[in-house]
């Protein structure tokens, strides 16, 4: 270190005593004002370290004195926001749906919940516009398999389709005609002819009136005499324009002769009553719903 | 500029100002601090126009949220009022929806072409009289010499050791300063609420945090800015003195030093003239460098510092009126009409020089936003209807094979009344209503009561199994609001909206 400080000719400042290639380092202090302003941090930065998490330690980061967690902080705004909407909550858990239709605070409520709870739990099947695929019905449509009133559908929500887990759960089993060698591939043919004609489609006039006789003794019991289906079995209406596996007489007979039937789980023991009645409304608001049962 | 010949028979003796233009560009080095500036009050027609905008000015601003304005039903009674919570801005008669925007925009224009019109014809006259940074620091200035005396006072107070004096003289300046700034940032959040009653809650302790947070920063940026950073505000922080190249030209007026007439100057002309020696006007008394509160010397020609405050000509024209002679040897001019009379032509101002290409296109431009936005806003209905289509899915396919599309209707009721519209599809065969929420019923038209001054957006299923529509891509067609009636017996309003029906297009 240099004992005797020397001054620069030019600018009066002081010099670091470091000289190279002859030109020296001069000394200029740094401006007060960032000094203070890195000092006040320092002491700053002492505090924030003592008062929240900081310190690497063997085993996890010092606590900090004030006990702080972002984990602590998250359950503390999901407890606040739960909180927030409990009355609202307790009031969908507690009344009926055709009630809950009939109150648009609470209806906008549940159709803004349901919208929510959709997001999360049903879009991976039904799709994010709730317009489905092939096997996956489309909620947005007036064709129900199990009913389209709030009621079916919150019961359908509740226990599934096809759920082995839940006793109580939609079921039924269409047989496989063909791989069981119930009907033979021409009986098929003819019985697939005639369920066209039930949605004014074009068929084979011959086969068609061969397939009747088949028909009124292997399906009708389900999908009734006039094919309309049976929402007691979640039997699909064979009339209409709306084909879950594909139209077509291509898809009809593949249908016939090992048929696909969709599997949807229970909600029941993954999400609260409250959700699941939020969500039949939301599925019910789509523009296909029913009127409820009970008015 | 008029000039008045002073009549005195004998000239006075000039005080000679011992000033320096501390921020003159050679006495100014980056790596020293800033030396204080202490002007000197000066008298005149420009210090009285400048007290005259400080009044005006400041009293708009403190005034205006307290002007009270009744409006019909739950709408806030305030003239002036930013109502972020309820999404609604209020100028006295007139009411903007956040969807009206655009008139914003369009006061930004004006304000941003305005400035440029005001810049081209007058220099930096904003910067001199207008802006609040100039205002609060002319405000803080004259708080200083009323407390600690004119500008030479005040050189010694700041030299003289610290005494109970000193300190009680610094302590009741801070004290009004703070003040004075406290009650800057208390008045702007006034334009954000109730007035009265949030200077009931402020008193009270119970006004929401953020508007404490408001005044605590706007009263930091006040004091600081107004009491100690001053002219580096303009300087060093504010853009607008390097457009000032873009915005000034030949004709713009510049607060000038007529050098032609000025120079060569001496402190004691007569001494000079008897000496044979040419005299200019200037007697280079420092009295403009005195008064300067950029601690700039206007003889150094137009620089970037000068905030065209004109104090130096009230102080000039003093001299000059002692001196004997004609005024404005400091004064407003141009570029031009300072190069004809270095050329020796003998020209002056005149408000033609107003009129030039240039600022007619800005006036123009200035005019026509305006009258634009005059336009729409007498014409505009306090109706307003915007269509979202559901995206995902497009359409649906029907049991019947009918096809269905989804929209949310927005209706927005600006009047401050309750109204009932009808809501109907006009242009797509065979289309039926569906509205979500009712009573599930279908129809060609709906009967939709708006609250007053309320949006009211509601879920509608358009279907229709008309086979021209249903095997089309896209189909156009329009949804219609109209009012059914109008208490007060105007016109009902009515609305259309473009909107297109998506169909399968033979896809499946």
């Amino acid at each position: 270190m240099a004992t005797n400080i020397e001054k620069d000719d030019v600018s009066g400042t002081a010099t670091t005593g470091h000289t190279w290639d002859g030109i020296k380092e001069l000394n200029t202090p740094l401006p007060k004002w960032w000094l203070y302003t890195f000092y006040a941090c320092v002491i700053w930065a002492i505090g924030y370290t003592i008062l929240y998490p900081a310190w690497p330690l063997p085993g996890g980061a010092s606590r900090g004195v004030l006990g702080w967690t972002s984990r602590g902080q998250l359950e503390q705004q999901m407890a606040a926001a739960a909180a927030s909407q409990k009355e609202t909550v307790d009031k969908i858990a507690a009344m009926s749906l055709p009630d809950i239709l009939k109150d648009p605070k609470l209806l906008a409520y549940a159709q803004a919940g349901g919208s929510a709870a959709f997001k999360v739990n049903c879009v991976q099947c039904h799709g994010a516009g709730a317009a489905g695929g092939k096997g996956y019905p489309n909620l947005n449509d007036d064709d129900w398999l199990w009913g389209g009133t709030p009621e079916a559908i919150y019961v359908t929500l509740q226990h599934g389709i096809r759920y082995s887990d839940d006793p109580n759960t939609r079921d039924s089993q269409m047989p496989s005609f063909g791989i069981d060698g119930i009907l033979t591939p021409e009986q098929i043919d003819q019985v697939a002819n005639y369920v066209m004609t039930l949605s004014g489609e074009t068929a084979d006039a011959g086969k068609a009136d061969a397939g009747k006789q088949i028909f009124a003794e292997n399906c009708a019991a389900c999908h009734g005499e006039d094919g309309k289906g049976n929402r007691e079995f979640g039997a699909p209406n064979l009339s209409d324009k709306l084909w879950l596996y594909g139209g077509g007489i291509d898809n009809v007979k593949a249908q016939i002769h090992k048929p696909s039937m969709g599997v949807m789980p229970a909600w029941t023991k993954r999400l609260d009553d409250a959700a699941i009645k939020e969500l039949a409304i939301y599925v019910h608001s789509l523009g296909g719903g029913e009127a409820p049962v009970t008015q | 500029m008029v000039r008045i010949i002073n009549t005195l028979d004998t000239p006075q003796e000039v005080d000679r100002e011992s000033a320096v233009p501390v921020n003159k560009a050679e006495n100014r080095s980056l790596y020293a601090s800033r030396e204080a500036i202490h002007p000197k009050e000066a008298h005149g027609f420009y210090r009285r126009l400048k007290w005259t905008l400080l009044i005006v000015l400041l009293g708009i601003y403190y005034v205006a949220p307290w002007l009270r304005w009744t409006r019909p039903g739950d709408a806030p009674d305030q003239a002036i009022l930013i109502d972020m919570a309820n999404r609604r801005f209020y100028f006295f008669f007139i009411e903007i929806w956040p969807q009206e925007f655009y008139y914003i925009a369009g006061l930004l224009i004006m304000a941003g072409v305005g400035l440029f019109l005001v810049t081209s014809l007058f220099g930096r006259a904003w910067c001199g009289y207008a802006c609040p940074q100039t205002v609060w620091t002319d405000l803080y200035i004259w708080v200083e010499s009323k407390i600690e005396g004119d500008r030479n006072a005040r050189i010694k107070l700041d030299a003289a050791p610290w005494s109970v004096s000193k300190l009680s003289k610094r302590a009741l300046k801070m004290f009004v300063w703070l003040l004075i700034a406290i009650a800057t940032g208390g008045f702007w959040v006034f334009y954000f609420a109730d007035a009265p009653s949030l200077f009931h809650d402020l008193v009270t302790g119970q006004a929401p945090s953020v508007a404490y947070f408001t005044i605590a920063v706007l009263t930091a940026t006040t004091f600081t800015f107004a009491g100690f950073m001053r002219e580096q505000v303009c300087t060093y922080m504010c853009p607008w003195p390097r457009i000032q190249g873009a915005m000034l030209d030949e004709e713009s007026l510049i607060v000038t030093y007529n050098a032609w007439r000025g120079e060569p100057r001496h402190a004691g002309r007569k001494k000079a003239e008897a000496q044979g020696l040419k005299a200019g006007d200037c007697v280079d008394c420092n009295a403009c460098v005195a008064v300067c509160p950029m601690g700039i010397d206007i003889r150094d020609g137009n620089q970037l510092e000068c905030i065209n405050c004109a104090l130096c000509i009230d102080a000039c024209d003093a001299v000059m009126d002692k001196t004997g002679k004609p005024r404005g040897l400091i004064n407003y001019t141009t570029s031009d009409l300072y190069a004809a009379n270095v050329a020796g032509k003998n020209e002056h101002w005149s408000w033609r020089h107003l009129i030039r290409p240039r600022t007619i296109i800005y006036f123009t431009a200035w005019a026509g936003v305006g009258l634009a936005m005059l336009f729409t806003l007498v014409h505009r209905t306090q109706l307003d209807v915007n269509v979202v289509p559901d995206r995902n899915p497009l359409y649906v396919t029907l049991s019947d094979g009918a096809i269905r599309n989804g929209y949310t209707v927005k209706i927005l009721n600006k009047r401050q009344e309750p109204r009932t519209f009808r809501l109907s599809v006009d242009g797509l065969p065979g289309a039926t209503m569906e509205m979500v929420g009712d009573t599930g019923a279908k129809g060609t038209s709906f009967e939709i009561p708006v609250d007053p001054d309320k949006l009211k957006a509601v879920k509608i299923y358009v279907s229709t199994d008309d086979p021209a529509i249903i095997t089309k891509e896209r189909s156009n067609f329009e949804f219609k609001v109209e009012e059914l009636y109008r208490k007060d017996g105007a016109a009902p309003e009515s609305k259309t909206y473009d909107a297109l029906f998506h169909g399968p297009n033979g896809k499946e």
